[in-house]
């Protein structure tokens, strides 16, 4: 017989940003709130201060804060002939493991979707018509719009000590910053990040083309800050250590840095480490969770009753949990019923390759966001017409911080793989070798889809996920399209060598470099034949489980999802403490 | 050491023995309590009045009682935390409203008896790890809430954690010669010359904030020395000097950034972790403002020490050329160029007094330990600072803090290479990589 905790207000599983955002908001309001977080705990001034993060061998290369694969892993095939294998190594799905999840590790790329990116069906049917969608294609709205989301939006980037520059505020577009985003309210909290010689290559570059360009919005405190939950940042100090690396000097947004101090001094709010849940338990009637089953660290299994259930995990692990507590209907790729599990999709990441002749890029000195983009080919920002293809990508520089090791085979073509001549190469490629590259808006399709692998199981018994998933033909058109306009901006910028790539162009795969921003699945929208969720993130199902991450989104965006899944979060606490608080059940009716 | 303590209790006998009698009998006399009811258990008493209970709340605040009397995880004021000190290990004891293991049975006399005359219920001497020879500067109308206050808590059974004392601090007989060479058995008496702040401010620290029992230097006894309030080795640290010196002390600070640093764990420069950084974090923190100035402003008006700035070591000096290397690559990115720290989060070195004080160890076990900074309600980010043991060796340790003793508006005597070996050994730091091979 399982252990059992007393029972609390909402349980939270997972412990990242989406899930401390709704415990920070839950447990403000007065409830009580247990987070189950898989991972350990950690702390900046031991686990990760600058005299430990400056390790590329340990952080980067050996992935050591994400969850190893042989913990839990995916399997993965193209397509339904053939058999998944599991993903045995590390790849292109970074879970985070460990108390701030992938908020942690991640870049610090924060941007807001743009308003085409939440209705792009509406929008593509207005202005092309049915006959711009490719055949197959999952395109939808989310039932929630960017005006929606604005106000959310906001409050993420002041908790998060986002710094940016607005390009359009209050209607109006201000120029060298981003003329293409959606309208705001008010400023970023912090002002930009300080650019480098490669950003301003870039800028001056792609200005020449008669292009946009501007800094990205990044989590990377430019100044001391202190944002609206009282919790204090440190400027960022350009050292680069920021993807796959928890930030030493309290500059990257994190949840880490940004929430989970204040959630400690709160008596309402509970975490527990190192403790897997397994799934939601269903009431008899399977209307409602009754809370969930998790493992702790020693493998005792525990259940943890609660009046609200929120799924906050990685987006796969998601899914896989609504899929293990039998909530809402599986996707059936044969008949195309079902919603568990349809609309995943991906990223495509098409660009080029740079290198110059005489320049010193200095790039140790970099930020996980400090990037110059252009946004003039993004979402619906250009006229598509006759291109048989929607969306875009966003194309960027990312003054990220070198990588000694991870860019030893950044050199030119034909370069010897070792010896003398590499040595050469390499030392002139560290200062003179870069790349640009477009990340996509990518649409589901219907052979795409996750569900629970036949064979394949964890180290609990439990099935793993299976990802179906191939690049469709809106992806390999739009990723063409931006490789050849990456070509002309590193043409533009001077660069001697211009190479192109595309990720889309052959079959995708978990080890071959693309983004890893892995989105649906289990998506929100309006009609519940089509979306595992209502507008609020709510199952359509089970009315006391909530579902926060990328995992809810129809579609991806031509940027990273995080201020986006953050936003979303708080959207989903504000219907729940206004709404659902008052009314224990579905927050949208069920259309007839 | 202990040939002292034995002179110590020499002391006693000889004293015991002349026409010192008088004066150990005033030294033992608690007639001051005898205002106390003496006939009521706690456990049996009505239930106190609370206004006195919220009023007795906030005097245990000012006196820190949860400190040693809560193990960190523990039950609310049930006792079991080792207070280490050079004679041994002193545990706390339950002071819950619990019969047979709190004092439930205690009248309110008992309690005043204790805490401002360190004697048990049955007559046996406190040790003075128990500060009541601070204690005995509160005045009745505290006490009387404080009782109450304790009173309100809940009762809590667990037995009290013995002692590790040897021979033969052991024998609690001892404290009588330790209390007729130490302890002022006198009540608070106010300054008539001074304004009531000031007093207020005096009364709270040598009375419920018995600062001193940190910031002023003890002899072998463990015992006041006449440096009052002008700074400390504690074990594994340094309690600086809080006068109004300019230089070491906090007169260079106004009142405003006294108070601050108090109310939120950290000011304009300083942020408080270790020994301080739990003071802040149970006490300091939820005083309210009048009482943190009338605190600022008592300690600024102390004298102190007189301690002056010496002429500052030259930046061409080996040590300093080493320092300044170790500070860029080592300490920078977070103390910043020219030592400026972060507000609120990370200590500013840049003409701070608490970075010259007269002794390093404090500099030196965080370097080596690592902190972390105050958790408070104004301040709730608990920045931190890891751990160099591994990293830099001692040599490399003394350098970089001569280098920060001695740079942006800084002047302080060298940190010398066998202190820092000292210490690595004596906080059990872990030894530098390279030695770990």
């Amino acid at each position: 017989m399982a252990n059992v905790r007393p029972k609390v207000d909402a349980v939270i599983v997972g412990l990242g940003w989406c899930g401390s955002l709704m415990a920070e908001e839950l447990t403000r309001a007065g409830l009580n709130v247990v987070a189950i977080e898989r991972g350990p705990w950690v702390e900046t001034a031991t686990d990760f201060p600058p005299s430990v993060d400056t390790d590329e061998l340990r952080w980067d290369t050996r992935r050591s804060l994400l969850l190893p694969p042989a913990i839990e892993t995916t399997t993965f095939r193209n397509n339904r002939s053939q058999t998944a294998l599991p993903t045995r190594d590390w790849s292109l799905n970074e879970l985070g493991y460990n108390v701030g999840g992938s908020g942690t590790h991640w870049a610090g790329m924060a941007w807001r979707f743009l308003p085409f990116d939440f209705e792009s069906y509406s929008y593509t049917l207005k202005r092309y018509g049915k006959q711009q969608l490719v055949d197959g294609l999952i395109v939808q709205d989310w039932g929630v719009t960017y005006e929606d989301l604005e106000p959310f939006y906001e409050r993420f980037e002041k908790i998060a000590g986002v710094s940016g520059k607005a390009g359009v505020l209050n209607g109006q577009k201000i120029e060298g910053a981003n003329i293409f985003e959606g309208n705001r309210k008010s400023e970023f909290p912090l002002p930009p990040l300080a650019t480098t010689r490669l950003t301003d290559l870039f800028t001056e570059g792609s200005r020449t083309l008669g292009l946009h360009p501007f800094m990205v919005p990044a989590g990377q405190a430019s100044q001391a800050y202190t944002n609206p939950l009282g919790v204090r940042m440190g400027p960022c100090t350009y050292c680069g250590y920021c993807l796959y690396y928890g930030c030493g000097n309290f500059s990257k947004s994190s949840p880490n840095a940004c929430v989970v101090p204040a959630l400690m001094q709160r008596s309402n709010f509970t975490v527990l480490t190192e403790s897997a849940v397994l799934r939601a338990n269903l009431a008899e009637d399977g209307k409602t969770a009754t809370g969930v089953t998790y493992l702790d660290r020693n493998l005792q299994q525990w259940e943890q009753p609660a009046d609200i259930v929120i799924f906050s995990a990685f987006q796969m692990q998601n899914v896989r949990l609504m899929l293990l507590s039998k909530i809402g209907k599986p996707y059936n790729p044969q008949t195309r019923e079902g919603v568990v599990g349809r609309a995943y999709c991906f990223q495509t990441v098409s660009g080029a390759n740079l290198f110059f002749e005489d320049e010193q890029l200095n790039q140790y000195i970099g930020a996980g966001a400090l990037s110059a983009q252009v946004d003039d080919y993004n979402g619906d920002n250009f006229d598509h017409t006759g291109l048989g293809f929607i969306g875009g990508a966003g194309i960027l520089v990312v003054a990220r911080g070198a990588r000694p090791i991870g860019n030893a085979d950044a050199v030119p073509p034909g370069t010897p793989r070792w010896g003398s001549a590499w040595k050469k190469a390499y030392t002139h490629a560290f200062q003179n070798g870069t790349f640009i590259f477009g990340q996509g808006t990518s649409y589901s399709h219907v052979d795409s889809y996750l569900d629970l692998d036949p064979e394949y199981k964890d180290a609990h018994g439990d099935p793993l996920i299976r990802v179906t998933f191939d690049y469709n033909e809106n992806d390999r058109r739009s990723a063409i399209f931006i490789e050849n306009k990456s070509v002309e901006i590193g043409k533009a910028m001077g660069a001697k060598i211009v190479n192109g790539f595309d990720s889309a162009a052959v079959n995708y795969g978990p080890y071959l470099p693309a983004s890893d921003h892995t989105i649906g699945g289990a998506v929100m929208g309006l009609d519940p034949h089509t979306s595992a969720l209502n507008r609020y993130q709510q199952s359509w199902d089970v009315h006391n489980v909530f579902v926060l991450g990328a995992s809810s989104f129809p579609n991806n965006a031509g940027y990273n999802p995080t201020s986006t899944i953050g936003a979303l979060s708080l959207w989903t606490a504000k219907a729940i403490l206004e709404q659902y608080l008052a009314k224990r059940g579905p927050l949208v009716e069920v259309p007839a | 050491m202990k040939s002292k303590l034995w002179l110590g209790v020499l002391a006693l006998v000889l004293a015991a023995g002349g026409t010192a009698l008088t004066a150990l009998y005033a030294n033992g006399n608690s007639n001051a309590d005898d205002v106390a009811d003496d006939q009521v258990p706690a456990a049996d008493a009505a239930a106190p009045d609370p206004a006195a209970i919220t009023r007795g709340a906030y005097v245990a605040v000012q006196g820190d009682c949860a400190a040693c009397h809560t193990k960190p995880g523990g039950n609310a004021y049930a006792g079991g935390y080792g207070l280490q000190t050079p004679f041994g290990v002193i545990y706390s004891t339950n002071i819950t409203p619990e019969r047979d293991t709190g004092i439930g049975t205690w009248t309110e006399r008992d309690f005043f008896r204790a805490v401002r005359h360190g004697k048990r219920q049955d007559g046996a001497l406190l040790y003075p790890a128990m500060p009541y020879n601070a204690y005995v500067k509160m005045n009745d109308a505290d006490l009387h809430d404080l009782w109450a206050y304790i009173r309100s808590l809940k009762p809590v059974a667990q037995a009290p954690t013995p002692n590790t004392l040897g021979f033969p601090y052991n024998i609690r007989l001892a404290m009588l010669g330790w209390n007729l060479l130490y302890f002022k058995n006198a009540p608070y008496v106010a300054e008539p010359g001074q304004p009531a702040q000031w007093n207020r401010g005096r009364y709270l620290v040598d009375g419920a904030g018995h600062c001193g029992a940190c910031h002023t230097p003890k002899d072998a006894l463990g015992g006041d020395t006449s440096a009052y309030l002008q700074g400390a080795e504690l074990l594994g640290g340094y309690a600086p000097e809080i006068t109004g010196n300019p230089h070491v002390g906090v007169g260079s600070w106004s009142i405003e950034q006294v108070a601050q640093y108090l109310k939120v764990g950290s000011n304009h420069m300083a942020v408080a972790a270790g020994a301080m950084g739990e003071a802040v974090e149970h006490s300091t923190q939820y005083l309210n403002g009048p009482d943190l100035a009338a605190i600022a402003v008592y300690l600024e008006s102390l004298p102190g020490s007189g301690a002056q700035a010496p002429a500052a070591i030259s930046a061409n000096d080996p040590a300093m050329l080493r320092g300044a290397h170790i500070y860029e690559t080592q300490c920078m990115a977070c103390h910043n160029v020219q030592g400026q720290g972060i507000d609120g989060m990370v200590t500013g070195f840049a003409d701070n007094p608490g970075i010259r004080a007269l002794s390093p160890s404090n500099l030196i076990s965080t370097v080596l330990k690592g902190g972390r900074a105050a958790v408070t309600e104004g301040n709730v980010t608990g920045a931190g600072m890891p751990s160099f043991a591994w990293r830099l060796d001692d040599a490399d340790i003394a350098a970089v803090l001569t280098y920060v003793r001695n740079s942006w508006g800084n002047a302080a005597p060298a940190v010398g290479s066998p202190l820092v070996s000292k210490a690595r050994a004596a906080v059990h730091a872990e030894p530098v990589l390279d030695k770990q091979r």
